[in-house]
């Protein structure tokens, strides 16, 4: 479709196409909106690491290929690694890597194997300091092997292995703070990053392209299916995770924080907002609503004073 | 042609290995630290600290690591490299399918050490052995100077295949053991071993690529057959590389399996790796005594060398097969290889088992002497005991 030269004036988003129609994704998935994201953002000359997670499939069966971008797919585990691998190939070969036409590297692996199985291997890869960028796609549960909870899977919620139940067997444990870890490795970039705010996110990667070393972009990405939400819900679901405060946007930045909020001025609205579109928050009591509500907010609070002080 | 003078250097086995390394240009090592294999990386990190090597040295914080992350230097084109020893090659182990199933040719030497429980830091071949099933070709070295050439020759084999290979080395017996080796200058190197050409590489955005993608059960038996059938053709590029490093530096590795007295003797010694040194000094000395006796030494474990085995098998009464490894509830691992081999061939020589050196254990030429002993009995009485002998048990 040829775009009017007006509307093509005010976009931010690359109108061009790697992520191309036919892939297996599910209605409304999150995790396709992003990759595509990523792609509109990096181009053609990218190479994107994929462990196993819901983009295996997403990317197509062999020989199928959904992506125009160079793929490697890997073991759960070896994002971090992987990808320090690849990058060092590059460098040995004399190949430019990063920068505004240098090779990108990316790893774009869930929230099971980032902030569970693939932890190791990302610290290593932040530590040693690797030209690339990792991605970790949050949707909070491992969604590919049938929505069982991960350690980024939030107070409250129902999984297929805490399905809550007479005994009220719901996942008991706030999520991993993974972007708090990340950024004790003292990082020059780590983000946060949501599907309903597309031009945030593209923001943000073409900074992670621009900044020397590793950078981490924790991109917040709905899952109707596992989240037992409407798939014509996930924009909006993710538009009230940031509205909520449940998953505020910012950005770390050589030591500095800095609060990147669609409407900075405004209280965060309440979390039975974010929780009502999604089954799987159905089993929660009051209780647990509140122990929510108040851990989001002290998060909330930790955060905007980490930016008043390290803004 | 430039002639080859070689240059003589008194290494350990490890040290063998990274003067390899070095002389590959080798262009990506990923490693982390293991006792015995250590000094093969601190030793890499010199040359990079003198000048002496371009490479990118990646510390990375677990074997595993280190296994993916060479696999992502070879599939982004690179010469790639890594060392490991037992319960860090059995930590890479789900990441060795990843290099043979994606076809990359990293080339590793593993330090033979026993696995734990008990903690033994000591020369085992059961770790490499484990690793049988993963697609990766596996060279033993006898000595250090075939820890050098075996690296050279492995990583001209697996980038001719494309299929990962593994040298395999002792720990201690070779890994720190001081040796004359028997260097190739660089250019000499260079002309065996030019750069490599990648299968795929990443790294080329001409049209996209995409590598270890699903395959459904429509595809996934076709990837497995390619495999098998690299894995075979492997055969006769070994040889090929084998003959060409002889022709080129003077010694020869066109056999998979190294042979000596092998065509008038009863019967043969047959194992892998250090022990065979032994061996083949003990087998010297039995031939003086009047012993009829020979040896075969296993050099490449897999591809395994069934068509050498079968000639052996034929001209023999007897092979005693020697295994410093165990494959529990079963038999020494090379035994049961060989006696697989020739169950479906006319040849039918007297097959014993001896476990022998496990975790380090001496194993010496009295030792192969008495071994000797014993099948001369077997073979005499045409009949087995016992088909595994744990040789030095402490009864």
């Amino acid at each position: 479709m040829e775009i009017p030269e007006s509307i093509k004036k005010r976009l931010t988003i690359p109108a061009e196409e790697h992520f191309f129609a036919g892939h297996t994704a599910c209605q409304g998935c999150g995790a396709s909106l992003g990759l595509r994201y990523v792609l509109k953002a990096y181009g053609k000359k990218t190479i994107v690491v994929i462990p196993a997670c819901c983009s295996t499939i997403i990317a197509g069966a062999w020989p199928y290929n959904t992506l125009d971008a160079n793929l490697f797919h890997t073991a759960f585990e070896t994002t971090g690694a992987v990808i320090s691998g690849i990058e060092a190939a590059l460098k040995a070969r004399g190949i430019k890597v990063k920068g505004e036409d240098g090779v990108m590297v990316v790893g774009w692996a869930g929230d099971g194997g980032t902030a569970d199985i693939g932890l190791q291997a990302l610290s290593g890869f932040l530590e040693r300091g690797h030209d690339a960028v990792y991605i970790m796609y949050d949707n909070e549960a491992y969604m590919n092997t049938g929505i069982q909870r991960s350690s980024s899977t939030p107070y409250g919620a129902w999984t297929t292995n805490t399905p809550g139940g007479k005994m009220h067997f719901l996942e008991k444990r706030h999520k991993k703070k993974v972007i708090d870890i990340v950024i004790a490795h003292e990082v020059p970039y780590a983000a946060t990053a949501s599907v309903a705010f597309p031009e945030d996110f593209i923001r943000k990667l073409k900074k992670a392209r621009k900044i020397p070393g590793p950078s981490f972009i924790q991109l917040f990405s709905p899952c109707p299916t596992g989240w037992r939400s409407p798939t014509d819900k996930s924009i909006e679901i993710a538009r009230l995770a940031v509205q909520t405060a449940y998953f505020p946007l910012f950005e770390y930045e050589n030591g500095k924080y800095k609060i990147n909020m669609p409407s900075p001025k405004k209280e965060p609205k309440p979390i039975e907002e974010f929780l009502k579109l999604q089954g799987r928050f159905k089993y929660m009591t009051r209780e647990d609503i509140e122990n929510l509500q108040a851990w989001v907010l002290r998060e909330w609070e930790k955060l905007k004073k980490l930016a008043e002080v390290f803004g | 042609m430039a002639e080859y003078k070689p240059i003589r250097k008194v290494v350990s086995g490890n040290y063998a290995a990274a003067y390899a390394v070095k002389h590959a240009r080798v262009q990506v090592v990923a490693a982390y630290p293991i006792t015995p294999q250590t000094s093969i990386i601190e030793k890499i990190a010199e040359f990079i600290a003198n000048g002496e090597a371009d490479i990118q040295y990646v510390p990375v914080e677990s074997e595993h690591s280190a296994m993916a992350a060479s696999i992502g230097a070879s599939a982004a084109g690179a010469r790639a490299f890594t060392a490991t020893s037992a319960q860090g090659l059995a930590l890479m182990h789900e990441m060795l399918h990843w290099a043979s199933g994606a076809r990359l040719p990293v080339v590793m030497v593993n330090v033979n050490r026993a696995m734990a429980p008990p903690w033994s830091v000591w020369d085992d071949q059961t770790d490499s052995l484990a690793q049988r099933d993963t697609g990766w070709m596996q060279f033993y070295a006898e000595n250090n100077q075939e820890v050098y050439d075996g690296v050279l020759m492995s990583f001209k084999v697996a980038e001719t295949v494309n299929v990962p290979a593994m040298v395999i080395e002792s720990a201690f017996i070779l890994s720190h053991t001081y040796d004359v080796v028997e260097m190739i200058p660089q250019e000499l190197v260079d002309e065996f071993l030019p750069p490599r050409k990648p299968l795929y590489d990443l790294a080329d955005f001409s049209r996209a690529i995409s590598v270890g993608a699903l395959a459904t059960p429509n595809d996934y038996y076709e990837f497995r057959y390619k495999l098998a059938k690299a894995m075979e053709d492997a055969k006769k590029v070994i040889k090929d590389v084998g003959k060409e490093f002889g022709e080129r530096f003077g010694r020869d590795y066109s056999e998979m399996i190294e042979k000596g007295y092998v065509d008038d003797a009863d019967f043969v010694f047959m194992g892998m790796g250090s022990l065979m040194g032994t061996v083949k000094e003990a087998v010297d000395l039995l031939r003086k005594e009047g012993y009829k006796v020979g040896y075969a030494k296993v050099r490449w474990f897999r591809p395994f060398p069934k068509e050498e085995l079968l000639e052996i098998a034929e001209s023999v009464k007897g092979i005693a097969v020697l295994d410093r490894n165990f494959s529990f509830g079963q038999e020494g691992i090379l035994f049961n290889e060989a006696k697989g081999v020739l169950y479906n061939t006319s040849a039918r020589p007297i097959m014993k088992n001896y476990i022998v050196g496990l975790g380090g254990r001496d194993f010496t030429v009295p030792d192969v002497k008495a071994i000797a002993e014993d099948m001369k009995r077997v073979i005499e009485a045409g009949k087995l005991d016992r088909e595994v002998e744990w040789y030095h048990l402490k009864r």
